[in-house]
């Protein structure tokens, strides 16, 4: 499945615009990204968002992420 | 997640009615109760000493003369505050942010506070404190403190995956977008690029910050404050303080406006710090002058926009530079900037980079859509100032350019059913747009777009005896949301509104719930309450069944009434909420229904505006003739009170492109911190505010709620623009459009012109 990340993730992740990974839920996404870029760890921790097909998924982390979906790491927004 | 489409588009029965509001006796009697309403016995006067400097080291502070003062019982300091954040750096800042921790970072910032018997006493006491400053160079200017050499607001702040070595003011920059915006430019047939600056503004709610808090000898707390998540302010509070959650009990007072400003602890832990170290209830109540200089307005910004178009009016690039300047502190403004200014377009080629930057100035808080209305007016502006160039109507050439379900948005999702271009119809046809213009006027439009979020909420249901049902919630009411809450339970339970009482429970008395930011309130506790009511509907169907002695299984939940289903019941006559409820202490005790929820699956939303505008070329002074906004709200539980959100959020926004700014002296000094020289509209200024509500539900809420609350502060600052411009025939790139910028820039235009006819002759 690929991954693409935005915005200010994409430096932990290297610079990359996406990444490949398997991953049925968005906890084992996180936890899977996590193991290969460990300096997205900080970013977790200020907060980080994943769209799965459109849908933004800010923290419910069990979300299960269907085959063949769009899906996009974004930083945690903050509103008024 | 999402709901059931057949309950999204559902006929409902009173949601989507004008019902009274239930605060409302109390708001207009001068019975509610506001942050600085409450009283202790005992309670003591805090008050805060502010720095008057913009920058500058603090080499000591005494405080013994304060501290000797007759009714003085606490003064206290940074030292009073000890780091206790387990080095999370977000913690750290808002605990410098609240008092100055050896260098003072603005005008305004706290570097000491007292505790007395009365406000004489405390005021003599500020004026005992001594403290040794050493002035620093200050830097309040958002592109100054992007250049080599200007001065450094926090030294140990790098650019994010920038050079570790190097001090510096910019914290992050972010880029978003898709394809390749030079290949873009390369295709067009026109490429127009353009300039803008957006003054900092202060959201204006009327209400200053305001608190009682009380610490005891055992370490148990409670404060009593004007906020809009209390939830978070007890758990930022307990952190910061070095306190137990469960030991420090936050109640949100009434409050008289937020706009996100009341997001954020300002003066909440320096208050129970000096009532925990008096041993007596303290109040502390912001004055104006406070509220603006060391609360949290929005960014001051310069943006570059560059947009390259084909003749048919197809956008084949679009790129903006955006440079946020986030306070005394790191912030995402910037980047929200950079995620929000391009998402109402369906683009092949775009992207935005942003710069979020330190300066000397208060620490940013959200306001209303954060970001998102100054990234709309350099865009929006710059997309009149496209359609101009080919000769298309401006509406026409947003409608063609318009993001609809199934585009990549800017930012990175693609989306789901949206209301852009519904919105964008409404303009077409609305008839203000057949008004006929007289000399002077103007006429503009320009569109918004606003994330909106959900989060984390909890909500119970009980129902009393007598079938009358208490709803508690957690999300602090700021636009109207009790309103909104029980007309969802009226509905979902099958009873009339009247019956249903919502409160806002203090945090002893429910779950965590998030503050109430993201236009989340309605959307989050909303979904929380149907999924209550859907546990106590089960619970009624229980109690029905052992009343008639049927299976669970045979009992139907249909318009407030328990029904048994099937031949074999059909003497059984079907039983109200109300004559459950009566018989619920003998079969099983209270009824209520629980949820806790993490709210996802909120739906973006997107308004346009139509401003008509007259300005009079000798003076500047500009008059809104007309105002419309156009919002998508996905399904409008309360109209009224999704008006109010739309007109407020336009008169803010008038308010913002006409007037507001924080102007700045060379000693980095807040030349205006009051509503005198700090202009916010009144109603004598502003004409009536038509609205119209679009309802294209959202599938990720089982009504359909997107969210209101933010989205229509986007477009004003640019609908404006955009009629200021046409009305004086020169473009206006700086915002606000005060009269003394107006005027400069007719002057600049008759020179130019001048000069032109000079060398044609």
């Amino acid at each position: 499945m690929k991954v693409a990340v935005s915005g200010p993730l994409r430096d932990a992740v290297g610079g990359a615009a996406a990444v490949d990974v398997e991953a049925a839920t968005i906890r084992e996404l996180l936890g899977r990204l996590v193991d290969r870029y460990p300096r997205l760890e900080a970013q977790l921790d200020a907060g980080i968002a994943v769209a799965i097909n459109g849908e933004i998924f800010r923290d419910n982390w069990s979300e299960p992420i269907p085959a063949g979906a769009e899906v996009v790491l974004m930083p945690r927004i903050q509103g008024g | 997640m999402s709901h059931d489409a057949s309950l999204t588009n559902r006929n409902f029965k009173v949601v989507g009615t004008r019902v009274p509001r239930p605060d409302g006796v109390d708001k207009v009697t001068g019975r509610a109760r506001y942050g600085a309403d409450a009283t202790a016995p005992g309670q003591l006067v805090g008050m805060i000493l502010r720095s008057p400097h913009a920058h500058a080291l603090i080499r000591s502070i005494d405080t013994s003369k304060a501290e000797a003062l007759p009714g003085v019982k606490a003064v206290i300091t940074s030292a009073d505050l000890p780091d206790k954040v387990n080095g999370r750096r977000d913690l750290l800042d808002i605990l410098e942010n609240c008092m100055a921790r050896g260098r003072a970072l603005y005008d305004g910032h706290a570097v000491a506070a007292v505790a007395a018997i009365d406000a004489e006493t405390a005021k003599q006491a500020l004026k005992l404190i001594k403290i040794d400053y050493k002035v620093l160079p200050h830097v309040t200017d958002v592109d100054e403190a992007m250049q080599e050499g200007a001065p450094i607001v926090q030294p140990w702040v790098r650019t994010a995956g920038g050079d570790p070595n190097k001090e510096t003011n910019v914290s992050q920059i972010s880029e978003f977008g898709h394809g390749d915006v030079e290949a873009g430019f390369a295709e067009a047939d026109v490429v127009i690029e353009r300039s803008y600056k957006t003054e900092q503004t202060h959201q204006g709610y009327i209400e200053p910050h305001a608190c009682l808090a009380s610490v005891g000898p055992d370490g148990q707390g409670e404060l009593w404050v004007t906020t809009q998540g209390h939830y978070t302010f007890r758990n930022q509070c307990a952190e910061l303080l070095g306190m137990e959650i469960a030991k420090l009990k936050v109640t949100s007072s009434e409050i008289g406006g937020g706009f996100g400003g009341k997001t954020h602890v300002w003066m909440e832990p320096v208050a129970l710090a000096l009532s925990r170290k008096a041993n007596r209830p303290v109040k502390l109540v912001m004055t104006r002058d406070e509220v603006f200089r060391a609360t949290g307005p929005t960014c001051s910004t310069s943006i570059d926009v560059k947009i390259g178009v084909k003749r048919d009016g197809r956008i084949t690039g679009a790129k903006a530079v955006l440079r946020y300047q986030d306070g005394a502190f790191p912030g995402i403004w910037g980047m929200l900037g950079a995620m929000t200014s391009w998402a109402c377009y369906d683009l092949p080629n775009v992207k935005s980079i942003a710069y979020d930057v330190l300066v000397n100035r208060p620490k940013v808080a959200a306001y209303r859509a954060p970001s998102a209305p100054m990234a709309a007016f350099a865009v929006e502006s710059t997309m009149d100032i496209v359609a101009g160039a080919i000769g298309m109507d401006p509406v026409d050439f947003r409608l063609l350019n318009a993001a609809k379900e199934g585009t990549r948005a800017s930012y990175g999702p693609t989306y789901g059913p949206i209301g852009i271009r519904a919105t964008l119809e409404a303009v077409k046809n609305h008839p203000q747009m057949k008004v006929k213009l007289k000399p002077n006027q103007g006429r503009g439009m320009a569109c918004g777009f606003w994330f909106n979020f959900g989060g984390q909420t909890c909500a119970t249901v009980n129902i009393g005896v007598d079938g009358t049902i208490n709803v508690s919630v957690g999300t602090v009411d700021v636009g109207g949301s009790r309103a909104s809450l029980s007309l969802i339970a009226a509905e979902e339970l099958g009873v009339p509104y009247e019956t249903v009482k919502c409160t806002i429970a203090d945090t002893a008395s429910l779950g965590h719930n998030d503050t109430t930011e993201g236009s989340r309130g309605t959307f989050s506790s909303g979904m929380a309450i149907i999924f209550a009511c859907r546990n106590a509907i089960e619970e009624l169907r229980n109690r029905a069944a052992k009343t008639w002695d049927i299976p669970v299984q045979d009992v139907h939940w249909q318009d407030g009434q328990a029904v048994a289903l099937g031949i074999q019941h059909s003497n059984l006559q079907p039983l109200t909420l109300a004559q459950i409820a009566a018989k619920s202490p003998r079969t099983g005790g209270p009824i209520a229904g629980h949820n806790e929820v993490v709210a996802d699956g909120a739906g973006v939303s997107f308004a346009s505006h139509i401003c008509d505008v007259e300005v009079d070329p000798e003076t500047g002074a500009t008059r809104v003739l007309r105002y419309a906004v156009i919002q998508d709200a996905g399904r409008a539980i309360h109209p009224d009170y999704v008006e109010g959100q739309f007109q407020g959020a336009a008169a803010q926004g008038i308010g913002w492109a006409l007037n507001e700014e924080y102007i700045y002296g060379k000693d980095g000094r807040l030349q205006n911190p009051g509503f005198l020289d700090y202009r916010i509209p009144v109603c004598s200024d502003l004409p009536f505010i038509d609205t119209q509500i679009l309802e294209i539900p959202n599938p990720g809420h089982p009504y359909g709620i997107r969210g209101v609350g933010e989205t229509s502060i986007v477009p004003p600052l640019a609908a404006i623009g955009n009629a200021v411009s046409n009305a004086v025939g020169v473009r206006l790139t700086h915002v606000p459009m005060s009269p003394p910028r107006i005027l400069k820039a007719i002057k600049a235009e008759r020179s130019l012109a001048g000069d032109r006819r000079v060398s044609a002759g």
